[in-house]
């Protein structure tokens, strides 16, 4: 009873659905009145019968309700009840309901905080997301329904996939769906601005909260992912240039690069055409990342078992936004005209080479995405393109990127030169290449070519990210939120960057066999295997190895490391031991048995690795804080005055 | 500057930044790109000696071999109408195991591949596409689960 349920709520939420569209986007172009106002409550009804289905669905996982073939092909009774929640999402059809599920929170929450909005301008963004849901709810209904049933049932389920019971997995895709599926807001509000033909600071004022909220999840979707890869499946790695990773990053690189093409737009009154492209442009790469994933034409660790006919209706539906929206650009834009210039040194500029950078890299990591599927299309031969290519066609324009970022945030609109902080930014650079060489002395190499280069940018853009919110506490100015979120989300970068080259040139790797009271060196710890024993967990039994790491002969921890066998899908996994530091971790992975009381481990050391993910973390809290700013919290329909030349660092 | 040479200036940056980017990217396409062989075209010596490539096939029952104590195991690779045989040091991946396919990354030295990384994904129903494909037109000897 429970999944019919289920299904007809999926199917009432998208009848609901076409209402909400059809009311928001036919009712603003003949501008009904009682037909734009019927479209708050179909919101409402979406979102409270899709909330119907994913909690049906939930308690379906929760009762062990193995006549439900979704539960029973992932879900197992001995599951603790946690993972048994998070299966909900552990493969493709509840991954759907939940992208579904966020949509219609997005929207819900859109329609709440924007009654201030024109009445016409917010039925359109209502109508353009209810058009969105339309198409992935009737996706999840017709090719992917998570409610089918299995009879007879079964008498166990076949477990949740063992890589995916970990705490960060469990929050890592509802996170990362936040992010993806919130780019279809701006996008929205980029439709709806074509549509009416209007695009102004307000229109910039409104739009921009939304993608930086998107933008904030995104960042924390991909740091979490990162992590999770990092302990669980990499052996130690953070990144991997695998297939899907790169399809959450390119989504990442052009929000970001609308973040900040936005607040020109606001601010200005420029790049109108251009940040309407990139809101089109970050929803087009969420969509297809989707479609990537979802039709198994890419294969990575995160496909799911895929069939053909879903890839179909994917491609059907990107084809459908991406044509829509870009035939609607190609008549709109040309009558959204820009006012005004700006001289060749100016903030302006700044995030022009800002955006040209960020889209350049995008650009260049979607064509090591496409090149081997058109290669293999055209029958020329299997290929693939490895972690070398997108680490030199992202690092040629991240470099710049890093660089420009810290004098830029210090011009002013424009035209203004950096005199009034030029002062400061001297400081910052010199302090920071000391820093940076005294890191080097610290860890007694010069490390690969570019680390120095890589220290002193990351601490000159976190100093320069300081300047401005110390010289304001100093003189007792207050700041607003937005300049101090901005300040915190370039200091996270900083810090990132400070973090990637550290782990990147002096992590020590090392694979070695050991047999019971056998050592192993790397970067001055000693680890000493101290034999392993058999453990028995809640679904899972291991070996467990003990090592005990000592520098300089103190002990410095304990570490053990697990083998896990889970007893449904009977996997080997592998559990590292990790010990951390504010400076370090120390790795710890069990291999195999290799006869004669000798089992192979990886021993790693990864300097300053945590502050890859803090930087991230840094980086999304300044997102948060700049959204509570003031400005957007009343929003009236007002053109915003330009900002005088000179008042640096005010907001962006 | 008219508004008619900023545009001219616009465009020819926005041209300069492409090209530069196609550059980049082909000249680093060149550089990276790996092939994807099958056992029977590592037989036919269709495939580089000395140059890195991916191989990849099923894993043959029984072929596993390492030293006692040591780290380098051996394994036969096959698609069923040829084999090569790997050689690997190192930590194989948690689901590496005989039976199934896997790729492995390295260069073929006197008929051996000497792999530096071997992937085995996380799926057990999981069968690389490249894989899938080369053993399409040959029929499995045996029934593999």
């Amino acid at each position: 009873m429970i999944p019919e349920l289920g299904t007809f709520a999926l199917i009432l939420a998208l009848l609901l659905a076409i209402a909400q569209s059809f009311f928001g986007l036919v009712g603003a172009h003949l501008n009904r009145q009682s037909w734009m106002a019927a479209v708050t409550p179909t919101v409402a009804g979406v979102w409270v019968f899709i909330a119907l289905a994913f909690g049906l669905l939930t308690s379906s996982f929760i009762v062990n309700d193995f006549t439900v073939l979704y539960v029973a092909t992932n879900s197992n009774s001995a599951l603790p009840l946690m993972y048994r929640i998070a299966a909900v999402w552990g493969a493709h059809e509840g991954s759907l309901l939940l992208w579904v599920m966020i949509l219609a929170t997005w929207a819900l929450l859109v329609a709440g905080f924007s009654k201030s909005l024109p009445v016409a301008f917010r039925a359109r963004v209502l109508g353009v997301l209810g058009l969105v849901g339309v198409g992935f709810i009737g996706f999840t209904l017709f090719t992917s329904s998570p409610f089918a049933r299995l009879i007879p049932a079964a008498q166990d389920g076949a477990d949740l996939n063992p890589l995916l019971q970990d705490p960060a997995l469990a929050i890592h895709p509802p996170m990362l769906y936040m992010g993806y599926v919130g780019t279809a807001v701006a996008f929205a509000f980029a439709v709806a601005a074509m549509l009416s033909g209007k695009l102004d600071a307000s229109w910039a004022r409104w739009t921009r909260p939304w993608t930086v909220a998107a933008w904030m999840c995104l960042t924390c979707g991909i740091a979490l992912g990162s992590w999770w890869a990092y302990y669980v499946l990499g052996w130690g790695g953070w990144w991997f240039w695998d297939p899907v990773e790169n399809a959450s990053f390119m989504p990442w690189l052009t929000t970001t690069a609308l973040i900040h093409s936005l607040a020109v737009t606001e601010k200005r009154g420029l790049f109108k055409s251009w940040t309407l492209l990139l809101a089109i442009f970050a929803f087009s790469l969420s969509l297809l990342g989707t479609f990537l994933v979802r039709s198994g034409v890419l294969v990575s660790v995160h496909s799911f078992a895929s069939d053909p006919s879903r890839g179909m209706f994917i491609l059907g539906l990107l084809l459908f936004f991406i044509v829509g929206s870009l035939t609607l650009y190609a008549i709109r834009a040309p009558s959204l005209k820009s006012e005004g210039g700006f001289a060749i040194v100016s903030r302006e500029s700044f995030l022009l080479l800002n955006n040209a950078l960020l889209v350049a890299a995008a650009g260049l990591i979607l064509a090591g995405e496409l090149w081997p599927l058109l290669m293999d299309a055209f029958d020329l031969g299997k290929i693939s393109v490895g972690p070398p290519y997108f680490n030199l066609v992202f690092l040629v324009p991240a470099l710049p990127l890093v660089m420009l970022l810290g004098v830029g945030m210090h011009a002013s609109w424009k035209r203004a030169l950096l005199e009034t902080r030029r002062k400061q930014l001297l400081i910052a650079a010199g302090g920071a290449i000391v820093v940076a060489l005294v890191l080097l002395g610290i860890y007694r190499s010069i490390g690969a070519p570019l680390t120095v280069v890589g220290f002193a940018a990351g601490f000159f853009v976190m100093a320069s990210a300081l300047i401005e919110p110390v010289s304001r506490w100093r003189s007792g100015q207050s700041m607003p939120r937005a300049a101090l979120g901005m300040a915190i989300a370039h200091f996270g970068v900083g810090l990132f960057v400070i973090g990637v080259t550290g782990v990147v040139s002096y992590k020590v790797e090392k694979d070695v066999s050991l047999a019971p009271g056998e050592s192993t060196a790397i970067a001055g710890y000693e680890f000493k295997y101290l034999g392993a024993k058999p453990v028995t967990g809640p679904n899972y039994e291991a070996i467990e190895a003990r090592v005990l790491v000592t520098r300089g002969g103190k002990p410095v921890v304990d570490l053990p490391t697990q083998k896990r066998v889970y007893r449904v899908q009977r996997n080997p996994m592998t559990h590292a031991g990790i010990d951390v530091a504010w400076n370090r971790d120390l790795f710890v992975a069990l291999g195999d048995d290799l006869g004669q009381g000798k089992w192979s481990m990886r021993v790693q050391y990864k300097p300053l690795v945590r502050y890859i993910w803090l930087g991230a973390l840094i980086a999304a809290i300044g997102g948060l804080v700049a959204i509570l700013d003031r400005r957007y919290r009343s929003v009236r329909v007002t053109e915003s005055p330009a900002l005088k030349p000179g008042a640096a660092g005010e907001t962006a | 500057m008219t508004p008619r040479r900023k545009r001219m200036l616009a465009v020819g940056g926005v041209l300069l930044g492409v090209g530069a980017a196609a550059a980049l990217a082909f000249k680093a396409f060149d550089k990276n790109l790996l092939y994807f062989y099958d056992p029977s075209q590592v037989a036919a010596g269709v495939a580089p000696v000395g140059k890195t490539f991916r191989v990849g096939g099923m894993v043959t029952k029984g072929s596993v071999q390492r030293a006692p104590g040591s780290l380098e195991v051996r394994f036969v690779l096959t698609d069923y109408a040829h084999t090569v045989t790997v050689s690997y040091t190192g930590l194989l991946p948690d689901l590496f195991r005989e039976g199934q396919g896997v790729i492995a990354h390295g260069q073929l030295h006197d008929g051996l591949f000497v792999a530096d990384e071997v992937l085995a994904k996380h799926d057990e129903k999981y069968m690389p596409p490249e894989v899938a494909k080369s053993l399409k037109h040959a029929t499995p000897p045996e029934d593999r689960t």
